[in-house]
């Protein structure tokens, strides 16, 4: 089994008005999707429709060939999401934050083994030494560097990003930019919605939104 | 489909076809999760209870220091107080998590939903319905509650509590994604509240008349049975709905 996202003739409607209609997409293993488009043309909701959160569309979402609605687990279990809010909870530690996001992806050593394994996680994201800080107290950008160490930490062939660049210093820009390409190096794949200008290389699509 | 199989590039061995670490381990996790950040702000956790306390103590300033008169209403007043306390902490339940994102992270969890919600809702009795009921006859003691009811008040407010929690978790769940939803929870759960307090308060009455006791309470322990069967699945139903806006 090969990992492969499909949309056939997606369509979603907001408020009257159609965010995009007769959407067709494919994506592979070993590809990143970048979604494209102004604000307010859809990128956050077509990424919510494509990680399975929203059922208020039309068409048809294939997940390695069957119907997402059959094959849901499935899909939930390779997917990671990375959303507009980062998900990281002030009062806890980015330590204990990922102890929870560890147990809650079904890793099997979410408990106090995985704790040599979640300390690298936040150095290799540039973290080291803000362990045990309450998430609270750091930057934006440190507190999105939290929600990026999920991508170390836990293994997901399919990655999910709204914006991921957001709040990002520069020298982290480049590193998750040559960490996606690595992902998708090894087979991996990763959907992104963000304004920042990728690295054109054979493995990179592009879909527009809002042009219709 | 089929063209997918050979035209699929090498190493899709990343694709995993089920999680491989058990429920438990992120039920566990959820709960000491919760904990945690309730104990890291206990100013949360206590409002319920100095609500509590403060009401019960101004009803014998309000209406008479008289024990025989305290004894005859303390029944039902402890359990509206401790009722509307449990009330008052449920707009906070899901809150949290839907403002920072982690509730999406929650429903994109492989585990079963209803189970991982389960786990907040219990913490939210733990931290919330267990203490009221264990504060509830010291505050007995204070409306003249005749002797032997302080068991009975404990008891039935601990299962009477966890009901409530459970009922409620499904009004918060389905008010989370509106920015005011303290009074509209209240509006949608307090209608099924009542059956709880008839039977909790008349545990208690039962207890100072010196009836039997146990055919409230087994029919609290009813109650609970049915809300542990069917709301988990109703709070989860209603979180997806919420996110689905």
């Amino acid at each position: 089994m090969s990992l492969r996202l499909q949309a056939r003739k997606l369509a979603c409607e907001r408020d009257d008005r159609w965010l995009f209609r007769d959407l067709d997409l494919t994506l592979e293993a070993g590809e990143i999707l970048r979604i494209e488009g102004p604000n307010g043309s859809g990128k956050t909701t077509l990424l919510k429709i494509l990680s399975g959160q929203l059922s208020g569309y039309e068409g048809e979402l294939e997940w390695c060939g069957e119907p997402m609605r059959r094959v849901r687990r499935d899909f939930l279990a390779n997917l990671i999401y990375l959303g507009h809010a980062p998900g990281v909870k002030a009062a806890l530690t980015p330590l204990e934050n990922l102890a929870w996001y560890q147990a809650l992806a079904g890793e099997a050593n979410a408990g106090r083994n995985g704790q040599p394994a979640r300390m690298a996680a936040l150095e290799a994201i540039g973290l080291g030494g803000f362990e045990d800080v309450p998430a609270g107290q750091l930057s934006a950008g440190q507190q999105r560097r939290v929600a990026l160490a999920r991508l170390e930490l836990i293994p997901r062939a399919l990655w999910v990003l709204d914006e991921p660049f957001t709040a990002i210093d520069r020298d982290g820009v480049a590193a998750l930019e040559a960490r996606l390409a690595q992902h998708v190096g090894r087979g991996g794949s990763v959907l992104v919605t963000t304004h920042h200008v990728l690295k054109a290389t054979a493995r990179l699509r592009s879909v527009r939104l809002g042009d219709a | 489909m089929s063209s997918n199989v050979e035209s699929s590039p090498p190493v899709p061995s990343l694709l995993v076809s089920e999680p491989e670490g058990g429920l438990m381990v992120a039920i566990r996790a959820t709960l000491a999760r919760d904990i945690t950040l309730l104990l890291r702000r206990r100013g949360e956790m206590l409002n319920p209870l100095v609500f509590f306390a403060l009401v019960i103590t101004l009803f014998p300033i309000g209406i008479s220091p008289e024990p025989a008169m305290l004894a005859s209403i303390a029944p039902g007043l402890l359990w509206v107080a401790a009722l509307l306390a449990a009330l008052l902490s449920l707009d906070s339940l899901f809150r949290g998590d839907h403002d920072d994102g982690a509730l999406e992270q929650l429903l994109l969890s492989p585990h079963p939903l209803p189970l991982l919600a389960l786990a907040k809702v219990a913490v939210h009795w733990l931290m919330t319905g267990l203490p009221l009921a264990l504060m509830a006859p010291l505050l007995g003691v204070m409306l003249a509650l005749p002797a032997g009811s302080y068991l009975v008040l404990a008891a039935s407010l601990a299962l009477g509590s966890a009901v409530l929690s459970l009922i409620g978790a499904i009004g918060a769940a389905l008010t989370v994604g509106l920015s005011r939803g303290g009074v509209l929870i209240s509006l949608l759960v307090l209608p099924l509240y009542i059956p709880v307090l008839i039977f909790g308060a008349g545990a208690v009455q039962a207890a100072v008349t010196g009836a039997n006791v146990m055919a409230h309470l087994a029919i609290l322990g009813a109650l609970l049975s049915v809300a542990l069967g069917l709301a988990p699945f109703a709070i989860a139903a209603s979180l997806r709905i919420s996110l689905n806006g």
